[in-house]
């Protein structure tokens, strides 16, 4: 999948998981600039995002990962 | 069961549940708890239901249950889910001294009985509790249950001293998550780094199935929940077509596939057995519908394992429908199981308050299937189960009656009607409390009580009460009604009055009324003030106090002076016990 492919994939998932289709996700999207992703909604998020991809995370990228760009890099590397 | 998904669960706390009616719902566990709040208060609007809730902060349960100024005991919920979960439970068990773990189990339970004591003197309220999911940390290998200071060999006592508990008060209930486990499969249930991470002990996938068995056990303790099973027959209760192949090609038992047929019945007979009522629903001639009932030896189910038998070529959203007046019960107490999907989907669409299960397309998977989807929760029960069917039976044998019989007064006559009228005992308690709540028709407030508030009341000098049982030539009906009266200085208020439908225009109202009347007399009151409250179901007795001879007096209330009031004349006869 070409990134620009996982990132429109991903996109539907926080639009869905955060219930709001205005989310637009770029490579540096972080979660300061989307409403409501805090540390619960991120355990939600990481579960629908695993569920969509078909991929786990481990325990160091789930606390790790700084932005949209670097979760879109882990889908992409365990994807293969 | 229903399926949906977490997030749909998360999606619907934005609608609008104010329709619903409403469940105070308090939420204490010692591990990460608001995904879980989230997924049964989802649920629960998935159901029709609006819980209220009130959810501790993480690892709050003895803070809360211990001060009774909490935020739990102020919120005043009507249901609190407590939640422990095994890890917890298993730190606190590698902090032991080796030479107390033999014991641990024993101190485990007192802690946790001294939580259920704690909410139960603050509050009236039922208690659900997880049981402990299983967890052998591989340290002893097979010599693990012949060691009592292992940890596996006390958790499992400790789930059965929880049992043990649970059936000693009257108002706690365990959930099981572990065929749930079993079912996702361990890794699926719980996800390690979440745990490890947000001690979150469930995923979220498995926190759906968590949130189902939690509304329902509060749904069957507020009277929501089924009392009947309509089963379709060919390739449902036995493999192939009856009109076709024959009673000897028809597959139950040794033949084909018939042992998975088998497994089915047998689980039917058992729900029958725990009171649940069977009803048979079949596009087929009568005769030949009845004939394997009849004559085939290998037949688990007989026809008077039925309490209806709707066989004919009428579509079956109509038949459901007759089987529903037959028994007197709610669309919404009804599950249909049915092989095929057409006639799933003309019930679902015809019927939508039937619950339809979707069975599964192999025969062999069919009671496992079943068996999984938790769909005759209770929150009581009693010998009065075990007997339902045969009642019903007993039941028609009358009617029959009644249909040689012109005069309906020659009628009732006829039945030689004997009631017994006594306040509540020991014995007749966990009857009680279960026609409280079962009843939704003929139930004039109804209010629903659990074995302990029962218990209660039947001790408390501000009350009198009086269940009744009746019997007739054709058998013992037991405990059909149920009074509840309140000393209110002059006046004496009728709390609770219900009672069973299948004796309704028996003249048993007006005898409950005169025996409701007559107590008042011999008490020293002056009036008696009955109350209706309307609920969507109880419109039958919207009537029933001006019917036996009160007064109406506004908002819902009504009023009968003892010293006026004129008894009736009914052909029951009083029985001592």
């Amino acid at each position: 999948m070409k990134t620009v492919d996982t990132l429109k994939k991903l996109q539907r998932v926080f639009r869905e998981v955060f219930d709001d289709s205005s989310i637009k996700l770029t490579e540096k999207t972080t979660a300061k600039d989307v409403d409501g992703w805090d540390s619960l909604m991120h355990i939600t998020l990481i579960a629908e995002v695993e569920d969509a991809f078909g991929v786990k995370f481990s325990m160091k990228e789930v606390t790790g990962m700084k932005n949209i760009g670097e979760m879109v890099q882990l889908i992409e590397k365990k994807a293969k | 069961m229903r399926e949906t998904t977490y997030l749909q669960l998360k999606k619907n706390l934005k609608k609008d549940a104010s329709g619903f009616p409403i469940t105070r719902f308090a939420l204490l566990g010692d591990c990460a708890t608001q995904h879980l709040a989230c997924a049964i208060r989802g649920y629960a609007y998935e159901l029709g239901e609006n819980f209220e809730m009130f959810e501790a902060d993480y690892d709050q349960i003895d803070a809360q249950l211990m001060d009774s100024e909490s935020e739990f005991f102020g919120f005043r919920p009507d249901t609190v889910l407590i939640q422990m979960c095994t890890e917890k439970l298993y730190e606190r068990f590698v902090r032991t001294q080796l030479s107390d773990r033999s014991t641990f189990a024993e101190r485990e339970i007192l802690a946790i009985r001294n939580c259920f004591e704690r909410v139960n003197a603050g509050i009236k309220c039922d208690i659900l509790f997880f049981l402990f999911l299983p967890l052998d940390d591989g340290v002893f290998g097979a010599y693990t249950y012949r060691e009592k200071s292992s940890f596996a060999y006390q958790l499992m006592k400790l789930n059965m001293l929880l049992a043990d508990a649970s059936g000693e008060y009257g108002n706690v209930r365990l959930i099981d998550l572990e065929p749930i486990r079993a079912k996702l499969g361990a890794d699926q249930f719980k996800d390690a780094k979440m745990y490890a991470i947000a001690k979150m002990p469930m995923s979220t996938s498995a926190l759906v199935w968590a949130a189902s068995r939690v509304v329902d056990a509060v749904r069957a303790r507020k009277g929501r929940f089924h009392k009947c099973a309509v089963v379709d027959l060919d390739n449902t209760l036995w493999g192939g077509v009856i009109g076709d192949d024959g009673l000897e090609g028809i597959e139950i038992g040794e033949l084909g596939q018939g042992h998975a047929f088998t497994d089915f019945q047998i689980w039917l007979k058992e729900l029958k057995n725990r009171g649940i009522m069977l009803a048979v629903c079949s596009k087929n001639n009568e005769a030949t519908a009845r004939e394997p009932f009849e004559k085939h030896p290998e037949m688990v189910l007989r026809l008077d394992d039925f309490s209806a038998f709707a066989a004919n070529w009428e579509d079956k959203a109509s038949n459901i429908l007759k089987i529903r007046d037959e028994l007197n019960i709610g669309l919404d107490s009804i599950v249909f199981f049915d092989d095929n999907p057409f006639e799933r989907n003309l019930v679902k669409t015809m019927l939508p308050e039937v619950e339809v299960v979707s069975l599964p397309e192999d025969p062999a998977n069919y009671v496992d299937y079943v068996r999984m989807l938790n769909l005759f929760d209770t929150a009581s029960y009693s010998e009065e189960d075990q007997v339902r069917t045969e009642r019903y039976l007993a039941e028609k044998n009358r009617s029959r009656l009644n249909e040689s019989i012109d005069n309906y007064d020659d009628y009732l006559k006829a039945l030689e009607m004997k009631a017994v009228c006594a306040p509540f005992d020991a014995f007749h308690t966990p009857r009680i409390a279960q026609l409280t709540q079962r009843s939704n028709q003929f139930n004039v407030r109804t209010v629903r009580y659990t074995d302990a508030e029962i218990a209660e009341i039947s001790q408390s000098d501000k009350y009198i009460t009086r269940y009744f049982t009746l019997k007739d030539k054709f058998g013992d009906h037991g405990l059909i009604a149920v009074v509840i009266l309140e000393r209110r200085g002059e006046e004496l208020f009728v709390a609770e009055w219900l009672m069973s439908c299948r004796v309704l225009k028996r003249g048993m109202e007006q005898f409950i009324s005169d025996a409701i009347m007559k107590i008042a007399r011999q008490e020293g009151f002056l009036r008696v003030i009955g109350e209706y409250i309307e609920t969507p179901k109880n419109a039958m007795v919207k009537n029933l106090y001006t019917d036996m001879g009160f007064e109406s007096i506004g908002d819902n209330r009504f009023l009968a002076v003892c010293e006026t009031y004129k008894l009736h004349n009914t052909y029951i006869r009083e029985e001592s016990i």
